[in-house]
């Protein structure tokens, strides 16, 4: 765990290209054509020194640091900049270059404050390094930094800041912006030695800058330096491990001082994020250790009462007998549990094993229900699989890129700049989305085409961009008759070129203009490779599941699937909402997506548990809400989940939980559902405790441990210890073994183990006998299910309609700081990006209601009202209004519905009809929830001893 | 589970199978709801379709009478 340093090769490695051949200080080195002198000189372990390059960029060549001696040319040329020849001889050390470099090191030294035994970067500063490596001994000019000392410290960012006195106008930083992150917030400014790193606002808080932390991470001097660095000194040991919110799943070192974390450093190896960051990952860690943190079991008798801090044995003896109890007095149907998609892929194994064979039914569900269950459907029935079809780095091959209701920048940001990197590189884009996501036109990315349709409308959309396809004979016949199913093909194709499919007979509904369809259909049909990414706002429908078939359709239709450059990928939310999904989380399928009913499978589990197994699917997690209503389902088992939050319908939600005699959540903090628990067991962080996730190109990562649990049990052991109290055996000393159970048990987890994973860094699922190293690009040859389906695809409007009583449509979203429910972001200085959850609303529709900026509005619906500052915003669309459901005290789905996708419940968070009204007060859900919420939260600390 | 919110999901599914042939309209139906639904929720059902099915699509009904058909929830509603 000692602190881990990664090479750095000055300049990018190459891949591919002809193997060149070259000789460095007498060793003789072969690497791909197109690697710089540089990076083939580290290959051999030979650090050239250098200032201004860093492996994750191209070479600049500004420095002079670098140079070389190349036989047969005449100077000392930079060897970043410098490309590989086949027989070169080079020579990096002679008392030439020695001299040169001092001279240069000279020059940046005369410009720079001499305070390094101070200096929060010291031992972890290049140009300490440098001057050391050239054996820099005298400076005979300035030494005072003189240029740019006058200039405050910008320490707008919560988390970093810029100390302009130490800049040595390498430029890296402003490259990183531009090329890593894409978002061209920096610029030099001025000339010679008077140039400066300029933010383009009045500071850095104010720019645009994301704060994804690319340029502290490129700058090689304390000039971007984070702040807890400056407050704690450096690490001493590192810990690589994933982040624990998104679905990218970035590959982090927690950068340690013994059980502290100073920072989070990206990692190069992860082949998900390639050393980039978001500002959640990179920085938004700190409420890990909040003081809000709970971390003693706790218990009560009625939501009403106050928490009494008990042992753990108290606790899972008091849930495990209220359980049997409430199963003896209701029936063995009456509980159930809910398996949390931000926990380990063992963690969540565990809960719906004991949840299927200690509870004896199939009542589980994950939060996956409420956002991507339609996926797992609808990819399932087309293709064989519930998972996305490429890797990430596939965007890196294709030439025409569909963005679907998914806002990638703000939701999924590291996998965004990669995708606008492509973009930039000249890959043409489509972007079908309600409102004009920054996608759509962003600092050197424009869309070829908006597709700006209504809210709910998709299926019609998805259909006309297939007529386009199907009439205008641009179907990859080929691909179809080899790879599909013919006759479902032809019933499909008979349907979707029927004229009620037509772009111009949908424009009515979707409300966008039909030539503007029909091009766009045609650059996906003919621009060469074609990708689909999709997020939320696909599957968040009440024909979430209809729409994902009918993207897989037009995938196939065009032959963009099973090779590089294409396919069809959910952009998936939570971090291991993938992992949860395959693990078994859901009410009718064991891990692997295989159904309960089989017998076959059943078997499997059965004699490998010991017990019996249902093979009647279960409830889903509003079915078990509905029950609970209805006085039929009375305990739940909640494992990092905020039900009471995320869930449509706040009021029925809470209905459903209040009606029950025995909530236990486990989770770090007392959310919004703890309000409604009787049984508290505290949670612990990606931080404490080994396990895996799988993220969106269902890439399997490991998570290490880099402190102890809080609250002494990671969640793992807080599962298996209730387990036992139930009376289910379930021993496993480390999440290892629970990994070699999966593995046993589930054909696409065959070839997984940590020791696999210690080996490749990551592996993505399939991987067995087949598939040893794992599964990058799926459906290569033959679909998982063998030919794939076509299926009829016909649109249904919503019944969520608007109407003279609610006008507008509302749909929710998410925004880049802030993290699903919050209360992981919350509890850091995100804050100061997004403080509150606003309406934005079209200026249009404002006039017409008297609203202003900042004005607070009531916005309604028939489930129930909630006041919010309106934001007025050209990003919509007249009619259509947003928001994000990120802070408890806004309550945003208390205004949502309960309708909800056709085939998997998904929620239609998507489509609201609203009423939007100035107003001057909270509404009376909110006073409510803020002051029976303070009663239902206290903490009676000690109690149990004054009982005794 | 309330007649009304059962009464919706399965016009919701038959809505989707609807455009399919008649025959595979209605297996699609029973299939569907046979997969997903827990034996509570069918049961439900059963007992609303022998109340009147007051409501229900008649293409949903016809699907919900085909699972009907081998569904041991169904006899367990019986009994
Ligand atoms: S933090 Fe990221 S977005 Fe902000 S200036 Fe640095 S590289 Fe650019
Ligand atoms: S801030 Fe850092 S990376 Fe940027 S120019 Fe200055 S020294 Fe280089
Ligand atoms: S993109 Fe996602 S996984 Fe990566 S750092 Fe940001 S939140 Fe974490
Ligand atoms: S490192 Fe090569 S010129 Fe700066």
């Amino acid at each position: 765990m000692s602190l881990v340093r990664e090479t750095d090769y000055g300049t990018p490695l190459r891949e591919s290209g002809a193997p060149v051949t070259l000789v460095i200080d007498g060793a003789s080195v072969t690497v791909p054509q197109g690697t710089s002198v540089m990076a083939a000189a580290m290959t051999l372990g030979t650090q050239i020194p250098k200032l201004c390059a860093t492996d994750s960029l191209e070479a600049f060549g500004s420095c002079r640091l670098c140079l070389v001696e190349i036989e047969g040319r005449r100077g000392a040329p930079a060897s970043c900049t410098t490309p590989v020849e086949n027989g070169m001889v080079v020579r990096t050390q002679t008392t030439r270059l020695a001299d040169l470099r001092r001279g240069v090191m000279e020059l940046y030294i005369s410009d720079h404050p001499l305070d390094c035994l101070t200096c929060s970067a010291n031992g972890d500063c290049e140009l300490q390094d440098m001057a050391g490596a050239v054996g820099l001994r005298d400076v005979r000019y300035g030494q005072d930094g003189a240029q740019h000392r006058t200039v405050a410290k910008d320490e707008s960012n919560p988390y970093f800041t810029f100390d302009s006195s130490k800049c040595i106008v390498c430029s890296r930083c402003v490259r990183a912006c531009e090329d890593v992150q894409g978002t061209f917030a920096l610029t030099i400014d001025g000339r010679g030695l008077g140039s400066l790193v300029a933010t383009g606002g009045p500071d850095f808080l104010g720019s645009e800058c994301v704060s994804c932390g690319a340029c502290v991470q490129a700058c090689p001097t304390a000039t971007l330096n984070e702040k807890s660095v400056i407050e704690m000194g450096t690490p001493t040991k590192s810990v690589l491990t994933t982040c624990a919110y998104c679905g990218v799943g970035c590959s982090f070192r927690a950068e340690m001082q013994g059980d502290k974390v100073v920072r989070m450093v990206p990692s190069k190896e992860g082949k998900a994020n390639e050393g980039h960051s978001c500002v959640k990952g990179r920085f938004a860690w700190g409420y890990a250790t909040h003081k809000d943190r709970i971390t003693k079991p706790m218990i009560r008798a009625k939501t009403t009462d106050e928490w009494r801090e008990v042992s753990w044995e108290e606790a899972f003896a008091h849930a495990a007998s209220e359980f049997r109890r409430i199963q003896g007095a209701y029936g063995r149907d009456a509980i159930g549990g809910i398996t949390s998609s931000r926990c380990t892929n063992e963690e969540t194994f565990l809960v719906q094993k004991l949840i299927r064979a200690g509870f004896g039914n199939n009542n589980v569900d994950t939060c996956a229900r409420v956002c991507h269950s339609p996926t797992g459907y609808g990819l399932k029935t087309a293709f064989g699989t519930s998972a996305g079809t490429q890797d990430f780095e596939s965007v890196e091959r294709s030439d025409v890129i569909m963005v679907i209701g998914a806002n990638p920048t703000d939701a999924h940001p590291v996998f965004a700049s990669r995708m606008k990197k492509r973009l930039r590189d000249g890959a043409r884009l489509i972007v079908v989305d309600p409102r004009r996501i920054d996608l759509v036109r962003s600092a050197h990315v424009e869309a070829d085409y908006h597709l700006p349709l209504k809210p709910g409308t998709n299926v019609a959309m998805i259909n006309a961009l297939a007529h386009v396809v199907v009439t205008e004979g641009l179907i990859d016949e080929a691909f179809v008759r080899e790879r599909c199913d013919l006759e479902d093909f032809q019933v499909w194709a008979r349907f979707i070129a029927q004229e009620r499919n037509s772009p111009e007979a949908t424009q009515e509904l979707t409300g966008v203009p039909a030539q503007d369809v029909r091009a766009a259909a045609r650059l996906y049909a003919t621009g060469g490779n074609a990708a689909i990414y999709y997020g939320l706002g696909v599957t968040e429908h009440s024909q979430g599941s209809t729409m994902v078939m009918g993207m897989a359709n037009l995938a196939m239709a065009t032959g963009n699937l099973g090779r590089d450059g294409v396919g069809v990928n959910p952009l998936r939310g939570q971090n291991n909402v993938q992992g949860a999904c395959d693990m078994g989380s859901f009410p009718h399928e064991f891990s692997g997506y295989r159904h309960v009913s089989d017998d076959a499978t059943r078997d499997m589990f059965e004699s490998l548990w010991g017990v019996p197994l249902s093979s009647e699917p279960g409830l889903r997690i509003p079915n078990m809400l509905d029950q609970a209503v209805e006085g039929r389902f009375k305990g739940l088992y909640v494992q990092g989940e905020d039900i009471a939050q995320s869930d449509p319908d706040t009021k029925h939600v809470t209905n459903g939980l209040a009606n029950m005699e025995c909530v236990i959540v486990q989770d770090l903090f007392l959310n919004e559902t703890a309000k409604y628990a009787h049984v508290f067991f505290p949670g612990s962080s990606f931080l404490e405790k080994d396990g895996t996730f799988t993220n969106a190109e269902r890439r399997i990562s490991r998570v290490r441990k880099a402190m102890a649990p809080l609250a002494g049990l990671a969640d793992w052991e807080v599962t298996i210890r209730f387990a036992e109290a139930l009376g289910v055996r379930m021993h496993y000393d480390h999440p290892a073994q629970i990994m070699d159970e999966i593995a046993y048990l589930t054909p696409t987890f065959a070839g997984v183990s940590y020791r696999k994973l210690d080996e490749l860094g990551s592996v993505q699922w399939p991987c067995n006998a087949q598939a040893p190293e794992g599964t990058p690009i799926m459906h290569v040859d033959r679909f998982v299910r063998g030919k794939g389906k076509f299926m009829v695809t016909e649109f249904v409007a919503s019944d969520e309609r608007t109407g003279p009583r609610f006008p507008l449509i509302l749909t929710t979203g998410r925004i880049l700081s802030q993290y699903n429910v919050g209360v992981q972001t919350q509890r850091t200085s995100n804050n100061v990006w997004h403080g509150e959850d606003v309406l934005e609303i079209h200026p249009f529709d404002a006039e017409q209601r008297g609203v202003r900026e900042g004005d607070l509005v009531s916005l309604q619906s028939r489930s129930g009202d909630v006041s919010l500052h309106a934001h007025v915003s050209e990003r919509m669309q007249p009619g259509v209004v947003y928001t994000t459901f990120h802070h408890a005290r806004t309550g945003a789905n208390v205004v949502t519905t309960d309708y909800s996708d056709w085939a998997t419940n998904c929620p239609e968070y998507k489509v609201t009809a609203v009423q939007v009204q100035k107003t001057n007060r909270w509404s009376d859900w909110q006073e409510q929830d803020r002051a029976s919420g303070d009663l239902m939260r206290r903490i009676s600390r000690g109690a149990a001893n004054a009982a005794e | 589970m309330s007649a009304a919110k059962l009464v919706h999901m399965a016009n919701q599914i038959a809505d989707f199978f609807r455009s399919q042939p008649d025959e595979a309209a209605v297996a699609g139906i029973a299939e569907h709801i046979r997969s997903f639904w827990a034996p509570v929720m069918r049961r439900d059902m059963y007992a609303h379709v022998d109340a009147g099915g007051q409501g229900l699509d008649p293409l949903a009904r016809r699907g919900v009478e085909r699972m009907r058909g081998d569904d041991p929830a169904a006899r367990a509603a019986e009994s």
